[in-house]
């Protein structure tokens, strides 16, 4: 029996690239628990994007490959499913929702016709039926005259309305599932606000799960239940939201809380960040131990030799570090 | 507490300041649009709308706003890239739109630019050591040998191995690109520098780094610092004083500290409470604010904020509310406030 709604194990994607396989997503591990949120916190290049889209299996082959894993959805491995098949979970029972809504909606198709077209094609709805649905889900997440809205097109709309429509189009045939990819990392923060709001009361309305990515830890920490932080394509770190940030274990978690800015406790002027040094270590770099070692300011020897597991340390709360496991040297 | 020497309290003189270094008077710039092919002139977008305001020598003033509220147009303004509607900027008490363009070129030599997109501004085909010579050919600076090796030293300086001057934009990294960036703006020794959203397309453990090069820099050149950005914990972290910008006006303008603990305006307050905090244990006060941005084209009577003020009263629509100071430095566009 497995009580979650997504269970991810192991899961391996690698791109091949004319320098070297890349290994995107290097055996993760995530499960999403029924009606909770799951926030993904990572910086470009640390696989979280490409986990949502081999959970989605949308991972363009070539040049990239899920190599092992099994993804558990309701008790089926999507991995196991034929394209047809996986093309009645996508959309229908997962959703996903992306960065720019302006590139992923169609320029040439009225935004209330993009709606219709996922409700006809998932929920066989008439044409009449998914017409009047369609402007009950725009009037669902807000969007003032619903009706005349959607026989507007993708570029009449701001970039508020526009995630609007994405979310309505996400949640139009009542997913268990949604993934949120940095939704609101291109829009203002007075917006961004109103969409955490919308997302935040549709899931706890229509009982969604939801997995969603950022880099902001405000955000994640403002709407997620649980939280994985990853770096070069492994979690490295795992725990409930307020035990995750009130005891930060990796020194990759701990450094980015640190070096934050934050206008409720910022001294001002004059005041210097706490800044991680360094770079992400560059896809073709090999490094045997943990990847983090080369900008961590705890590393010991052992650290550069051999990678660390992932381990539970607190309750509920695992980490793959050695300092943290308690190693000297 | 608040770094930097102490600012001028006074309230904005009708001419250029006699102390500041920069002094920004009743700037406009209006985009004209039509609307299709034979579609009706006349109407324009109203980018920066009657902007005004001192900038002190060593001082970091940042410019916060949402997309479209004009800051980026105002940064652009004051270094001269667009011609303004109206208005005025001074800098050094030289109005800078009467310069012809050799004098303009050696104002340039003061006043620099750093870009958002550290990929977009540096030539792909140019050596790191030929961008950063180019401006000491172009004003004519020193010899050959002596370009040389102020390029060196400037790359030392933003904590770049010298030893990367034959080396091309695509071989570095994000942040090591933004560091290209400060140190072509500081080539030229500016007193000036308009740092337009320069950590924004930066990873977060890389967006420190830069913000601490910047401060370090500002402090050794005793640099002038306009810091444009929409992230108001950064802008909080870096400045001195804040301008808060909405559809193309100043509503608020405050020393930082005092900005941030206690807003004027009804929009700063919404600013404030819509940022997330890394903490899911911190005590907020949501402020949903309604709707989206009105059209910066149809600009609606009275106060610019109306429409989305959750303390508006009627008598908002009755005047489009100056910038008038509330407390000693710290000035809002707000009846309420007053």
């Amino acid at each position: 029996m497995n009580p979650a709604v997504l269970s991810i194990k192991n899961l391996r994607t690698q791109f091949h690239t004319d320098e070297g396989i890349v290994h995107a997503v290097d055996g993760i591990d995530l499960m999403v628990r029924p009606g909770s949120v799951l926030g993904i916190v990572g910086e470009s290049g640390s696989g979280k994007s490409v986990t949502a889209l081999s959970v989605m299996r949308l991972i363009p082959q070539p040049p990239g490959r899920i190599v092992s894993g099994e993804i558990w959805f309701n008790g089926t491995d999507l991995m196991t499913l034929k394209e047809a098949e996986m093309q009645k979970v996508r959309g229908k029972r997962i959703a996903m929702i992306f960065q720019e809504p302006m590139t992923s909606l169609n320029p040439v198709f009225t935004v209330g016709n993009q709606i219709s077209e996922m409700l006809r094609l998932h929920l066989k709805l008439s044409r009449k039926d998914a017409r009047d649905r369609t402007i009950e889900l725009l009037e669902l997440v807000g969007i003032p005259s619903a009706d005349r809205r959607s026989k507007e097109y993708p570029h009449q709309l701001s970039g508020g309305m526009r995630q609007r429509v994405m979310i309505a189009m996400a949640i139009s045939c009542n997913p268990d599932l949604i993934f949120a990819d940095e939704p609101t990392t291109a829009l203002d923060v007075t917006i961004q606000a109103q969409i955490l709001a919308l997302l935040e009361q549709l899931r706890e309305r229509l009982g969604m799960s939801l997995v969603l990515i950022s880099h902001d830890l405000g955000v994640i920490a403002e709407v997620a239940h649980e939280v994985a932080i990853m770096y070069a394509g492994r979690i490295v770190e795992e725990a409930g939201t307020e035990e995750l940030f009130a005891h930060p274990l990796h020194p990759y978690t701990q450094g980015l809380l640190a070096s934050l800015p934050r206008f409720d406790k910022s001294g001002g002027r004059g005041e210097r960040l706490r800044a991680i040094p360094g770079a992400v270590p560059k896809w073709t770099e090999h490094l045997p131990g943990c990847k983090f070692t080369p900008r961590c300011s705890v590393a010991i020897s052992h650290c550069a030799q051999q990678e660390p597991p992932l381990k539970e340390i607190r309750p509920g709360h695992r980490v793959r570090c050695w300092v943290a496991f308690g190693e000297q040297t | 507490m608040d770094a930097g020497p102490l600012r001028s309290a006074e309230p904005i003189t009708a001419g250029p300041s006699k102390t500041a270094l920069l002094s920004v008077r009743n700037l406009k710039k209006y985009f004209p649009i039509r609307k299709g092919l034979w579609g009706r002139p006349g109407l324009r977008v109203h980018a920066v709308d009657d902007v005004s305001f001192d900038l002190q020598r060593g001082e970091i003033l940042g410019l916060v706003g949402e997309s479209g509220c004009g800051k980026s147009t105002t940064g652009r303004l004051i270094l001269r890239l667009l011609e303004p509607t109206s208005g005025e900027v001074y800098f050094q008490n030289e109005n800078i739109f009467n310069a012809d363009t050799r004098r303009m070129r050696a104002l340039r030599r003061e006043m620099q630019i750093i870009f958002q997109d550290p990929y977009a501004s540096l030539n792909p085909r140019l050596t790191i050591g030929a961008t950063l010579e180019e401006p000491l050919i172009i004003h004519k600076t020193g010899n050959r040998s002596e370009r040389r090796a102020r390029v060196r030293q400037l790359l030392e300086k933003v904590g770049l191995d010298p030893d990367v001057v034959n080396r091309y934009p695509h071989e570095f990294s994000g942040g090591q690109r933004q560091r290209i960036g400060v140190a072509r703006a500081l080539t030229l020794n500016p007193k000036l520098i308009v740092a337009d959203e320069p950590v924004s397309s930066l990873d977060v453990s890389i967006q420190a780094q830069v913000i601490n090069l910047l401060e370090d820099v500002q402090q050794e050149y005793a640099l002038s610092m306009i810091f444009i950005a929409h992230d108001l914990n950064i802008v909080r972290h870096i400045s001195d004083r804040v301008a808060v910008m909405y559809l193309g006006r100043i509503v608020e303008l405050g020393p930082a500290t005092d900005l941030y603990r206690q807003p004027l305006h009804p929009y700063t307050e919404a600013l404030l409470a819509a940022i997330p905090i890394p903490d899911p244990k911190a005590k907020r006060t949501r402020i949903l604010l309604e709707g989206d941005l009105p059209s910066p084209v149809n600009l609606p009577k009275g106060c610019r904020f109306y429409s989305r003020c959750p303390k508006r009263i009627p008598d908002c629509l009755k005047e489009d509310p100056p910038l008038v100071q509330i407390r000693p430095g710290h000035s809002a566009a707000c009846i309420l406030a007053r």
